[in-house]
């Protein structure tokens, strides 16, 4: 399979303790539309759920789904266990509720690209094709 | 991490959990460099026990599957999992979901769950899962939960790769006529009744025993049987008089209650036990080997053809144009290119 060919695996998470996944359902649901192959883990997972599923499922990026107002802590627990892990090849994004006014700090961190309240699905879905590309094969 | 060569096998085998999560996206890929991996990995495997779970969807597979997990890990033993869902046919992509019933073991490191979608495929599981179950096995997983896609009653695939299958069913899916169709029923080694609290379980578990029953007198060993092109033959008939023959036991559960799930995994025991004491596990791995075997034949097989066939007569999109024009004749065509290669 030439290299342009593979399959993005995306894990789609909902951090910390906020309960509303119909926002995360949705942005799942949109990318496999969009041809990938999502890994949903669903509610209440912590950073170190988030990344061993990252690394057993050799996911091309993460997204995150955040309503509760923890996106400061939580975005760069993820970036940074992640690295600590070698993984610095997985890209971190993400949305739900989150001032726009935290994204360039969000952004120093790490975080590839924030979705503010009232981004299509479809401008998801191109942002990925055109920021994260799968590893060359080993 | 255990000491290793630097090979991508020797760290697969050292438990370098990165290269082999990487080694099974190659795999699912089809990277060639993946099936050189294999290779030098496949002398460390057939240690693991397989385990198949089939069944409709939202039979409970994945809440059983948790459930399975926690008593092997009580047991001391590491478990592998990988859990199929469908590709949708329409955007390529596909949501895997099945991790979400397995929280309990996220952080567990003797716990290594994959999901996998089927990519195309139709037998409930994708290509690669027997090569990701290879990869497990390798790491060293003393038991390999496949979990198939939600089936119906033809995708029987897992029979090939598992040890023991179990077939997962829910009250209030069909009556008893359902019961006797063939397909999915006819592999199972045992059969598990999920969410039995609800009406109607009882009539399910008496539906399968009738099932049983009645296929006690005209029974044939397993569908482990291929004539020499590798197509399922019917077995000979036994009988519950051979040594051989197995009963499929019934077994009710609420996996989400944790509820027959240790009578479960004892079904599955006194499985694995007749299968060693028959000597029919040796048979069954034959019968994998064979399978695995035959296809990758066939893959190269076929990937020579068709690179030998575009360079003759174009590209297979043309010829198959063609064809469906009745400007060419396909049989005339297989036939003379088999013979060439055959040389």
């Amino acid at each position: 399979m030439s290299q342009k060919e593979r399959t993005l695996r995306i894990l789609v998470a909902k951090p910390g303790l906020d309960g509303h996944d119909r926002g995360a359902k949705i942005i799942a649901r949109a990318l496999r539309d969009g041809g990938f192959e999502v890994i949903y883990t669903g509610l209440h997972q912590t950073p170190e759920m988030i990344v061993a599923a990252a690394l057993q499922e050799d996911v091309d990026a993460v997204g995150l789904s955040i309503m509760s107002g923890a996106h400061m802590t939580l975005f760069p627990a993820v970036i940074d266990l992640l690295k600590a892990k070698g993984a610095t090849d997985v890209t971190v994004f993400g949305g739900g509720i989150i001032p726009q006014d935290d994204v360039p700090r969000l952004k120093e961190l790490g975080t590839a690209e924030v979705f503010l309240p009232g981004s299509t699905t479809q401008a998801i879905i191109d942002w990925i094709r055109g920021h994260v590309h799968p590893r060359q094969a080993a | 991490m255990a000491p290793h060569d630097g090979t991508t096998a020797g760290r697969v085998a050292a438990g370098d959990l990165r290269a082999a999560a990487r080694l099974m996206r190659d795999l699912d890929d089809q990277a060639p460099s993946a099936r050189e991996t294999l290779r030098a990995l496949f002398p460390r495997t057939g240690r693991a026990y397989v385990i198949g779970l089939t069944g409709a969807p939202g039979a409970g597979k994945s809440s059983l599957t948790d459930r399975l997990i926690a008593g092997y890990r009580r047991q001391g033993k590491t478990v592998g999992v990988v859990a199929v869902d469908p590709t949708s046919p329409f955007s390529g992509g596909a949501i895997l979901g099945d991790r979400i019933r397995m929280q309990d073991h996220a952080l567990d490191e003797g716990v290594f769950i994959r999901s996998m979608a089927t990519r195309g495929n139709l037998g409930g599981l994708s290509r690669a899962t027997a090569d990701v179950v290879t990869v497990m096995d390798a790491m060293g997983k003393d038991v390999i939960l496949v979990e198939t896609v939600g089936v119906g009653q033809d995708e029987i695939e897992v029979a090939s790769l598992a040890h023991t299958v179990v077939v997962v069913s829910v009250p209030g899916l069909g009556d008893d006529v359902q019961a006797i169709k063939a397909g999915v029923l006819e592999i199972a080694d045992v059969f598990a009744v999920n969410k039995a609290d609800r009406e109607g379980a009882d009539r399910t578990v008496r539906d399968l025993a009738m099932m049983l029953e009645l296929r006690r007198s005209t029974a044939t060993r397993p569908p482990a049987d291929h004539d020499e092109l590798h197509r399922f033959q019917a077995g000979e008939p036994w009988s519950p008089e051979d040594a051989r023959f197995w009963e499929p036991p019934i077994v009710k559960t609420v996996a989400t209650r944790d509820e027959g799930v240790a009578d479960l995994a004892g079904a599955v025991e006194a499985h694995r036990a007749h299968l060693e004491t028959t000597g029919m596990r040796a048979e069954r791995e034959a019968g994998r080997a064979r399978a695995a075997f035959v296809s990758l034949l066939r893959d190269r097989l076929l990937a020579g053809a068709l690179a030998r066939l575009a360079g003759e007569q174009g590209n297979l999109d043309e010829i198959a144009a063609r064809i469906a024009a009745r400007q060419a004749d396909p049989y005339a065509l297989a036939e003379e290119l088999a013979a060439r290669l055959r040389g």
